[in-house]
């Protein structure tokens, strides 16, 4: 069983700062678990200290029933993709995709048979007497793949693999690594900054901030029930509309105050209320809608994205079906869905949510 | 059109640093082929009356340059493998690998960079007398087995290269030893081919210490060679030059063999 225990991994470098502050994790065996978060909040760091090429300051690191965290590298039963795929520019690509199996001291047929298997797999199969120089973004990928692949470990590592492919290329290579990971069913790792791909991919996804764990749940239920607000904005594109204020009165008379007003179920104190864009909706002046003035218009064919400012100049994107149907310098209505509106406290943990009123 | 402007002044600055370049080694040949007496007309002629190739076979057999070549050989070679060895191993060291005292020993090694040879010119004798290798081979070989420039560079060339390489080569299940012979040291053969070039040509031309530490015919280097037509035939122009010439033919081999790497090292140690 490939489980991943990691228990209160922290790892502070000499310099003073602190990639990784006590994160714990339980990723399943034959999970695609995805590691997001914005660049420099830990993510290489933690995949690093998974692989074993560094160690923690503190914390423990569990796969399957075996504590690896004093293990070296090649002990692990783990592979890793590395960002820019560290293919091994001497070696051809079959060489490069045997390296594991040399160092396992495999004998030199079986190597050849799994190298080509391995290879006919990902379609690399004519590659394998080209040097790295000689291979595009998309087939290097692939190679590096293949070297990991190779090794049938009980766990991969992957650190923003698509990040350095173009956008054909991306899209149809996350297809084909969901379809590996339900063919192997080994865990999987995924590592990105891309939320999007993030979205797409994971079984889980693992939100990580400085260093920390915002949230690990399955991405709908990030997108609808972020536990924060960094979560909150850090989910979906156009980024969750954010409004500061106060939550004033009592029991079914709560209701946020700032610049848009609406019932909710929250302690009261200053919170801060968030909206999606397509909880927005353009709509005839009347009961509980308010004024805005269209700032942008983004067609993007099948929506587009209003961008549009309050009296006060809060800035809010509102996610409109179809064509557009306002223009810049138009005052229009909106109605907030108040059900799918979010509550953030002072600490920017969800506290509550809004209500019909 | 200025670009078109700037691509005919770049061709022409080009055309006059390489001629700048060029001529000395010109004049070189040409006064290899004068008479001994033709070379000191004045003014100088650009070009030999009659072209004296025999000059050439007069020059390499009135010493015994045979001799001198084989010797300059060996010592570049011994040289070249043991400057290549220490900065390869010393610069992986100072790249990668945190232990006590490090930057103590990369800031001592700096400091070497700094002071000149000719300042170690006369301890070094004192060492290799005491040793009781003056005039031997092996005290002509044993000057600059180790290069600090060479540390430096090697150091300066894998630092450049990316980490995640020998990382990979880690999780693929390679020990420390086998991530530097097979991975790392091979991806680093542009900069040791460079580096390699940069400590033939160092070697080879080297004037002072084969001159110092040398006193018999049987040992003396090309270069201590040509410098003897001075005094010894009271500055016999023409042979020195022909001498010379010849000289620089092991050196554009060894450019031959390492220029496909040359360029490319250079970029990738910022030497430029
Ligand atoms: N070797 C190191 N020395 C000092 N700080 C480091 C080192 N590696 C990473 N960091 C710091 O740790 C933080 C997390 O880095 P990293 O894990 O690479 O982030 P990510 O992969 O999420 O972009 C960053 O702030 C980075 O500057
Ligand atoms: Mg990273």
């Amino acid at each position: 069983m490939a489980t991943v225990r990691l228990q209160q991994l922290t790892r502070k470098f000499p310099d003073g700062s602190v990639a990784l502050a006590g994160l714990t994790l339980d990723i399943k065996h034959g999970e695609f678990l995805v590691l997001v978060g914005p660049s420099g909040c830990g993510k290489t760091t933690a995949l690093r200290l998974i692989a074993g090429l560094d160690a923690p300051t503190s914390g423990r690191i569990v796969v399957g029933e075996e504590d690896v965290t004093d293990l070296p590298p090649g002990s692990r039963d783990v592979a890793m993709v590395f960002q820019n795929y560290a293919l091994y520019p001497h070696f051809t690509v079959a060489e490069n995709i045997a390296f594991p199996l040399k160092m396992r001291r495999v004998p030199a047929g079986e190597q050849q048979r799994q190298v080509r298997e391995v290879a006919e797999t990902l379609g690399i199969g004519e590659l394998l007497a080209r040097k790295p120089a000689q291979l595009s973004g998309g087939q290097r990928q692939r190679v590096a793949l293949a070297r990991a692949l190779v090794r049938q470990p009980a766990v991969f590592l992957f650190d923003e693999p698509l990040s350095n492919l173009d956008a054909q290329v991306r899209a149809s290579t996350r297809a084909e690594l969901v379809r590996l990971h339900r063919q192997l069913g080994a865990t999987m790792i995924f590592v990105t900054h891309d939320q999007v791909e993030a979205m797409s991919m994971a079984q889980r996804m693992a939100v990580l901030n400085k260093g920390r764990l915002e949230q690990c749940a399955a991405p709908l239920e990030v997108y609808r029930t972020p536990a924060t607000r960094f979560t909150a904005q850090f989910v979906g594109s156009p980024s969750i509309n954010t409004f500061d204020g106060t939550i004033e009165g009592k029991g079914s008379r709560q209701l946020f105050v700032g610049a848009v007003q609406v019932p909710v179920t929250a302690p009261p104190g200053s919170g801060t209320l968030a909206v999606r864009p397509e909880h927005l909706h353009i709509v005839p002046p009347g009961d509980g809608t308010f004024p805005v003035r269209v700032a942008l218009v983004e067609p993007l064919g099948a929506e587009c994205i209003v961008h549009a400012l309050l009296g006060d100049n809060t800035e809010v994107r509102v996610r409109v079906p179809g064509l557009p149907t306002v223009a810049t310098g138009d005052t229009v209505h909106l109605r907030i869905d108040h059900e799918a509106a979010l509550v953030f406290d002072a600490e920017g943990r969800l506290e509550g949510r809004g209500r019909r009123p | 059109m200025p670009a078109r402007g700037r691509r005919v002044g770049g061709a022409v600055a080009a055309v006059a640093v390489a001629t700048v370049m060029v001529v000395p080694f010109l004049w070189m040949v040409s006064t290899a082929l004068m008479g001994e007496f033709e070379v000191l007309q004045y003014p100088p002629p650009m070009l030999p009356a009659t072209p004296r190739w025999a000059n050439f076979r007069d020059a390499l057999t009135t010493l015994p340059f045979a001799r001198f070549f084989a010797n300059s050989l060996i010592v570049a070679a011994f040289t070249v493998t043991a400057q290549v060895m220490a900065g390869a191993l010393g610069g992986y060291a100072l790249a990668r690998f945190r232990f006590a005292g490090q930057r103590a020993v990369f800031a001592l090694y700096l400091g070497a960079l700094m002071i000149p040879g000719v300042v170690l010119l006369i301890p070094r004798f004192l060492i290799v007398d005491a040793l009781g290798a003056v005039d031997t081979m092996a005290g002509l070989v044993s000057a600059e087995l180790v290069s600090f420039w060479g540390i430096f560079m090697m150091r300066q060339f894998f630092v450049s290269l990316p980490r995640e390489l020998e990382d990979a080569a880690r999780l693929d299940g390679a020990g420390e030893w086998a991530v530097f012979w097979r991975i790392v040291l091979p991806s680093a053969v542009p900069g040791l081919a460079t580096f390699a070039l940069f400590a033939f040509i160092d070697s080879w031309k080297s004037l002072l210490w084969p001159l110092v530490v040398t006193r018999s015919m049987s040992l003396r280097t090309v270069e201590v060679g040509i410098a003897s037509f001075h005094g010894l035939y009271y500055a016999n122009w023409p042979y020195q030059m022909a001498a010379a010439v010849t000289a620089l033919v092991p050196v554009l081999v060894v450019f031959l063999l390492t220029q496909r790497h040359f360029t490319r090292g250079v970029q990738l140690t910022g030497l430029r």
